[in-house]
């Protein structure tokens, strides 16, 4: 069989020794920076690019993917016990977690957590092995007006998603396009808004903006709260959940799972939706609602295992079409553009070692996680309870480090410090940045593409609207719209939003 | 009149002036020599000018949208937030002169400096510990990313002198 072949021949260049090492460091530090509070995935596959510049492209990204998990376990543990989301991913973890937490059920909520988490990884790498090579087949036939319908789809499906005000997330996306442009136009050399300065005439790198939007503005908003946060350190001995909780989860899991892998491998719906709908879900489901938000294994074990399940999904759009779903995905393509690579249907023929490979580490970064944490649990709890004067400094110099490696450009440095500034107004402005980051590598395709698509079409703009698929498209990113913005979901949707945060 | 909503009329103010500096930048003003704008083109044709100028008009059309409805919003809510600037001064300073000094002085003392610097934005400073856990840090820095993942960061000031010791070579 060829999905066999194909695996067999991932796992051999996953499972090599020195792949191994890197995956397992990858997510011992992913788990480490992760953890730390107020620090996403975003800012900590950023601040831990630069560690994956001397290695082999294969290994960089299998190392990369392994900091991906890890930071993305390393926040929901940080979530449990602190009450504090890395991501807008976790908020839900948050609800019953941090109440299992308090009556003393750390280490279940952590352990079905992590078990939760593997098993979706599990079936979620199945997924993208069996999915991947169709659909990169389907995205050869894709022309320019495809891929730029294809990328408002996945703009809108992302605005949707995220909370908050869906006309500023929009505005959002928008201002992250232009800042995407700044730099030298390809077409005709000209430098656009560079302002003849030579550290502009390249463009911004993502790692720049993610640094600054990411990690110093959230540096300064923790500093100015100051006051330390209660922590739940009791209870966490006895990680392994016992056969009652194992079978009060496993429906919540499996149903988690399914919701969650479907709607990752949307172009924009990640993560965030997955964990939102099988939190929601599985109250519905329950005989007794009422339990939930008061410590209840089924509102960890579903969200943790639909998150997961969306984060591996995910790379589906990423790996099959280059197009990125989520702000994490987005500064992957940052991450593979670095090392040389080019993600987009091309890459599975191209690279099979490299595509399959990667796909085998995602499975074993899975399992590695939980071999890791459910030992390590200990650790990290101590790690939260550094107090945060001692953190900040670590952080700060690491990011900073960090951003200047990327290029060897002190300008860089300055440029995040700017961006940090930018993301601190935002957040008092009560203007999510998630969608900038996406909006920023987006822009030059969408640029790209539309140029190619009318230039083909003579300047003829009902190209978009003959070809079938961008037609088609375009039709599910209207109704996505309208179907948000119809008056009983638009409360209901800002009920989700704010009822459960 | 009073502002309904101030966090969302200032939001889409913000919006709304960045969309405009966008298009202007990308759409030129006539008789400012620095402001020449990039060459639009046609649909079927476009220039560099055509997609920035297009999206900054967006950018300003939704943000006015936003001011306007934050402005006519019911009264009492949404608030501005106080900016810290204390910390939000120490920090970015700190910051800026790392990445300033990063070149000239080195890895190790302009480490130092951002970590003391930002720090005195803490509620809780204190220059030993400051200067202790920057001490630690910066040291942990070079062993981690230049001695043991070999990246090109300058540690010492940039003096010939100083070049001939083994610690100074990145």
């Amino acid at each position: 069989m060829e999905l066999v072949n194909h695996l067999m021949l991932g796992f051999g260049v996953a499972l090599t020794w020195s792949n191994i090492m890197y995956c397992l460091i990858g997510c011992l530090l992913g788990t480490l920076i992760g953890v730390l509070p107020g620090i996403g995935p975003v800012a900590t596959i950023a601040m831990l690019l630069p560690a994956t510049f001397a290695l082999h492209p294969v290994s960089a990204l299998i190392m990369l993917a392994g900091i991906y998990y890890g930071a993305q376990y390393g926040g929901s543990t940080t979530s449990i016990l602190v009450n504090l989301p890395g991501e807008v991913s976790s908020v839900v973890t948050c609800l019953d977690g941090y109440q299992m937490a308090r009556k003393g059920q750390a280490g279940k909520a952590l352990g079905i957590a992590a078990l939760g988490s593997f098993f979706a990884g599990s079936v979620a790498t199945m997924l993208i092995a069996g999915f991947a090579p169709p659909l990169a087949e389907l995205a050869l036939k894709f022309g320019p007006s495809d891929y730029f319908s294809l990328m408002v789809l996945g703009l809108i499906a992302a605005v949707v998603l995220a909370h908050g005000s869906l006309i500023k997330a929009i505005a959002m996306i928008i201002l992250g396009l232009l800042l995407g442009l700044i730099g030298t136009d390809v077409n005709s050399g000209v430098a656009r808004y560079s302002f003849n300065m030579p550290e502009l005439i390249d463009g911004i790198g993502i790692g720049t903006v993610a640094m600054g939007v990411f990690g110093f503005s959230e540096i300064i908003r923790n500093l100015e709260q100051g006051a330390d946060r209660e922590i739940f350190t009791k209870g966490v001995k006895g990680l392994l959940p016992n056969w009652q909780d194992i079978k009060q989860s496993a429906m919540p899991i499996l149903r988690g799972t399914i919701l969650g892998s479907a709607l990752g491998i949307l172009p924009g719906g990640g993560p965030i939706l997955g964990s939102f709908s099988a939190y929601t879900l599985e109250k519905k489901l329950a005989k007794d609602p009422s339990r939930f938000g008061k410590g209840a294994i089924e509102g960890v074990a579903a969200p943790e295992s639909a998150n997961n399940a969306a984060a591996q999904t995910s790379f589906i759009p990423l790996l099959t079409l280059g197009i990125p779903s989520t702000p994490t995905m987005a500064l992957m393509i940052g991450a593979m553009i670095i090392h040389g690579i080019q993600p987009g249907p091309q890459i599975m023929t191209a690279r099979p070692d490299l595509f399959w490979g990667m796909i085998a580490s995602m499975w074993v970064g899975n399992l590695m996680l939980v071999i890791l944490n459910l030992p390590m649990i200990g650790m990290w709890v101590k790690l939260l309870t550094v107090k945060y004067d001692y953190l900040f400094p670590a952080i700060l110099i690491f990011c900073c480090v960090g951003v200047y490696s990327i290029n060897n450009a002190p300008m860089d440095v300055l440029l995040a410090g700017l961006f940090g500034f930018i993301g601190y107004v935002f957040i008092k402005f009560d203007m999510e940045p998630a969608p900038l980051l996406l909006g920023y590598v987006l822009g030059p395709m969408m640029e790209e593409n539309l140029r190619r698509a009318l230039l083909l079409s003579r300047g003829d703009p009902k190209v978009f609207f003959t070809r079938p698929i961008s037609l088609s498209l375009l039709i599910v990113a209207a109704l996505l719209l309208v179907i948000v913005m119809a008056p009983s979901i638009a409360k209901k949707r800002e009920e989700v939003f704010v009822a459960d945060t | 009149m009073k502002i309904g909503h101030p966090k969302d009329f200032w939001g889409g103010v913000i919006f709304a002036s960045l969309g405009l500096v966008f298009a202007l930048i990308a759409r030129g003003i006539p008789g400012v020599g620095f402001m020449q704008g990039y060459t639009m083109g046609t649909p079927a044709r476009m220039g560099p000018g055509f997609f920035p100028f297009w999206l900054g008009v967006i950018l300003f059309t939704l943000g006015a949208v936003i001011a306007v409805t934050g402005f006519r919003k019911a009264h009492g809510e949404g608030a501005l937030e106080r900016f810290h600037w204390k910390e939000l001064f120490f920090v970015l300073a700190s910051i800026a002169l790392f990445g300033v000094l990063l070149k000239p002085i080195g890895m190790l003392l302009a480490g130092i400096m951002l970590i003391v610097g930002a720090s005195l934005g803490s509620h809780s400073f204190r220059l030993k510990s400051a200067l202790l856990i920057a001490v630690f840090l910066v040291i942990f820095c070079a062993l981690v990313f230049v001695a043991g993942l070999k990246l090109p960061i300058p540690l010492c000031p940039d003096i010939d002198a100083l070049q001939s010791f083994t610690v100074c070579r990145a």
